[in-house]
């Protein structure tokens, strides 16, 4: 066991850190990012600024094929990348869904000249991508969805409406799934398209998300029109498709969020239990003990999957282990912390709240962390079936055409 | 990165896996139980003519000169199995302290015969309840006599030498070599009879201290080093409980369909396998730490001791969970894991004193 780079790796590293230093603000001694408010114009092109730099000293899209300017470079540079970006302070929020997981697809099925169309302007940051799976009906059985296409001419008509769309406010184009055939099970009966979100009937309306933010949107469809030749897949193959989307979903290793056990130790120190710091309270220090070892766990489960990474092996779905036990932590880390400031605990104000307001934040923002992407109850039913091996769920609507399958009314 | 074991030692760990599935079956196992006997000797000395307890002791003492991942990768498959042999107490207590600890004289006369198999060694540190703490430690040593009592003993009753912790004529903080022939020692009934464990009455018992230096750092090193090793007997246990979980609520129907197609079962199933994952892998972290003799050691050892212990109360609970009633039984095998998961987690301390240690290392190293 080492865990030392492989020459090749640590010279990547070198030229990583370099570019880095050159370009960036290190994180160390500067206060701590919160993501509790969305993207506005202002961080929108500090975005672009970003993403284009970055594009164009090559470290975008390391992966991808060269010829869209990526470095064919294998998944582990991407995560070496990623660690040595984690000690700077760079805008973030507007490219992880197009680059992490539109792009993919369209690269596994769209037509050469497309990509060539549409392939580097996203890497550059010039245009941004967004996801349009989830529905009101169709969001953990997201083949339960409703948004209809049907075909006139060359071109596919779309009405109905996609929610919970991350940055669809700010987005160039979209990668859609909607029914083409209602009359068969409801696997069979998707397709699957991109399309410009500026098309006449595209309507989008933020939702006020309960941390406050307006990132993610409504989007309603009336009499869109799709041309044929925006068609990703063959007519009714649109889960298969949406598998691509949803598998680049799983491969991204998300960073670890804050407030983590270290910052809890560190408020800790500064707050009082019973005229002492609370880390001399036996009952804390337990709790510290039981977030460090969760904490520590999941860094060493990380590096496992690394060193499978720079084997050239694909993470399999024992990969869900790091969302599933991450959001929880970062949700309960948040509430502990805040009940230790006692009644102050409830101030936001990152001028007055403890530790700038982190704890706060986190407490209003980590449920998210637990639905979006694959629930809690989906991804252990993931672990339970696909690597432990056990029985699927009964399923009510299996082979049912779609429209018969029983839906409830919310 | 490479942060994962050798093929060699996956070769190792995959024999010594296909061995103790034939040899350390829970039959064996239940005769330790059913009281028909302390431990399995024929066992034993099969593990020790397969090089296994002297697998980190260096070559030119009679080790296999494996190294300590090595040992890791065997206490997971010890660990997988509930095997009633004094493994434990041998390799990874007795033979450490003498590595740790003593003179080079020390460690010529005892650690080959420990190799071998032919000595069975034991920690001797518990004087009845409580976790470690050198101010809880009566015994004392006088001209090379020691007095006190000691229990529990794991392996107490079998084995031929001891280690034992007690104050030196200046009153500190020391480990001692006694060896046990002519030792009053009492069997003690505990809530895993597939081990022995023992009451040692010592009444100017010959011993010889181990090495010239002592104090509790000593101590506190020994049961760091040896928390690392119990962790992967610990994630071996946890392993074959869920693996046992699973086949049974594969297997089992109730009302109409497989119990395991239950998301009640599933979802459990899945947060031991959560539990199980984060105690591996701060266990090959613990093993990087040891053979690379890190100062990282003891925080490696304090993490990896609190989730491994919780990940082996819950894996083994919740097997039996699953099991039904007839996981309550005697006779089907899910309470020998149950059991065997409390003794490991008590022997070197409980959970409240390893977190407690953990947060003071936490701390010691943010001063840093
Ligand atoms: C911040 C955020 C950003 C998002 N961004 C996007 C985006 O950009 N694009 C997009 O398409 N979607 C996006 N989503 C939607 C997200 O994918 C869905 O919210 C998610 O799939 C859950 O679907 P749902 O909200 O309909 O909840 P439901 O599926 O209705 O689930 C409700 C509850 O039931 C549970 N449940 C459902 N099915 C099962 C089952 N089989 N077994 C056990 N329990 C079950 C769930 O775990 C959950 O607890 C986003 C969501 C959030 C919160
Ligand atoms: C100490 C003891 C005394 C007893 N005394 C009596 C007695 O006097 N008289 C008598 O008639 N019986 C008695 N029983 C039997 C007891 O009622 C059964 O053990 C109990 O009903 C469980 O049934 P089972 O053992 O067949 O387990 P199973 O039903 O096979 O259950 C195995 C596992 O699957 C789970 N499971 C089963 N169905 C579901 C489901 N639908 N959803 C989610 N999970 C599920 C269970 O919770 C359990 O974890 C006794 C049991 C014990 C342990």
């Amino acid at each position: 066991m080492d865990f030392n780079d492989t020459p090749e790796e640590a010279t990547f590293r070198a030229e990583v850190r370099s570019f880095l230093q050159a370009n960036a603000q290190p994180k160390a001694g500067t206060r701590p990012v919160l993501r509790q408010s969305g993207i506005d114009a202002e961080g929108v092109r500090r975005c672009k600024e970003w993403q284009a730099k970055k594009a164009d000293a090559g470290f975008a899209g390391l992966t991808w094929p060269k010829r869209f300017g990526g470095r064919e470079a294998s998944p582990i540079m991407q995560v070496i990348y990623n660690q040595e970006e984690d000690n700077y302070v760079v805008p973030k929020g507007l490219y992880e869904i197009g680059l992490g997981m539109c792009i993919p697809t369209m690269m596994a099925y769209a037509k050469p000249e497309q990509l060539e169309r549409y392939v580097k302007p996203a890497l550059r940051g010039e245009e941004v991508w967004c996801q349009l799976f989830s529905e009101p009906a169709g969001g953990s059985d997201l083949a339960a969805l409703r948004t209809r296409a049907e075909k006139d001419g060359d071109d596919w008509v779309i009405n109905g409406q996609k929610i919970w769309t991350s940055g669809a406010h700010l987005s160039d184009f979209g990668i859609i799934v909607v029914r083409t055939d209602p009359n068969v099970p409801k696997h069979e009966g998707l397709t699957f398209f991109f399309l410009d979100m500026k098309s006449p009937g595209i309507e989008i309306r933020p939702i006020h998300q309960m941390s406050g933010a307006r990132h993610f949107n409504e989007v309603f469809f009336t009499d869109v029109r799709v041309p044929d030749a925006q068609r990703l897949g063959a007519v009714g193959q649109g889960w298969k498709v949406s598998l691509t989307t949803l598998m680049n979903e799983r491969l991204a290793v998300g960073d670890v969020q804050r407030p983590d056990v270290d910052d809890l130790v560190e408020l800790a120190r500064t707050v009082t239990v019973d005229g002492q710091p609370a880390i001399r309270n036996g009952a804390v220090r337990e709790r510290i003990a039981e977030w460090y070892a969760r904490s520590q766990g999941l860094k060493f489960t990380r590096f496992r999957t690394i060193t499978a990474l720079s084997r050239g092996e694909t993470p399999g779905p024992e990969n869900s282990i790091h969302k599933l036990v991450n959001a929880s932590k970062l949700q309960d880390i948040a509430s502990y912390g805040i009940d230790l400031m006692g009644e102050a605990g409830i101030l936001v104000d990152d001028e007055v709240a403890e530790a700038y307001g982190m704890f706060q934040a986190a407490l209003l923002s980590s449920p998210s962390s637990r639905i979006a992407g694959g629930s809690d109850e989906i991804l252990r039913n993931i672990i339970a079936e696909r690597v432990l091996g056990l029985p699927g769920d009964i399923r009510v609507d299996k082979n049912v055409p779609f429209n018969k399958v029983p839906s409830g009314s919310r | 990165m490479n942060f994962d074991f050798s093929d060699d030692l996956k070769q190792l760990r995959d024999e010594a896996r296909r061995f103790l599935s034939e040899q350390a079956t829970p039959a064996v196992a239940r005769r330790a139980l059913d009281g028909q006997e302390r431990y399995d000797a024929t066992l034993w000395k099969a593990i020790a003519e397969m090089g296994w307890i002297g697998a980190a002791i260096p070559e030119e003492y009679g080790g296999a000169g494996l190294g300590y991942e090595g040992l890791c990768v065997l206490a997971e498959e010890i660990g997988r199995t509930v095997a009633p042999v004094p493994f434990a107490s041998t390799a990874y207590l007795a033979a450490e302290a003498i590595l740790l600890a003593g003179t080079e004289a020390q460690k010529r006369e005892w650690l080959p015969r420990i190799a071998d198999g032919s000595v069975i060694g034991c920690f001797a540190l518990s004087e009845g309840t409580g976790n470690p703490d050198p101010r809880s430690i009566r015994a004392r040593a006088v001209g090379g006599k020691l007095s006190g009592v000691k229990y529990p003993v794991t392996d107490g009753g079998i084995a031929d030498v001891a280690i034992v912790v007690a104050h030196d004529e200046a009153g500190e903080i020391a480990l001692y070599l006694l060896p046990l022939k002519g030792v009053a020692r009492t069997d003690l009934k505990t809530i895993d009879p597939t081990h022995n464990h023992a009451r040692f009455d010592l009444d100017a018992a010959g011993a010889e201290k181990l090495g010239a230096a002592g104090g509790w750092d000593q101590v506190q090193r020994l049961l760091d080093r040896a928390a690392i090793l119990f962790a992967f007997e610990q994630v071996g246990g946890s392993d074959a409980c869920l693996q046992m979980a699973r086949s049974y609520a594969q297997e089992r129907y109730a009302f109409g369909r497989p119990i395991g197609s239950f998301q009640a079962i599933k979802h459990k199933l899945a947060d031991v396998y959560v539990a199980l994952e984060l105690a591996r892998s701060n266990a090959y972290f613990g093993a990087w730490a040891l053979a690379a003799d890190a100062s990282d050691l003891p925080l490696a050892a304090a993490t990896v001791r609190v989730s491994a212990t919780e990940a082996y109360h819950l894996a083994s609970k919740e097997n039996i969970q699953t099991h039904g009633g007839i996981g309550f039984t005697w006779q089907v095998d899910c309470h020998l894991f149950y059991r065997r998961a409390k003794h490991l987690g008590t022997t070197l301390g409980g959970a409240p004193f390893w977190k407690d240690r953990l947060v003071s290392l936490i701390e010691t190293r943010n001063a840093a």
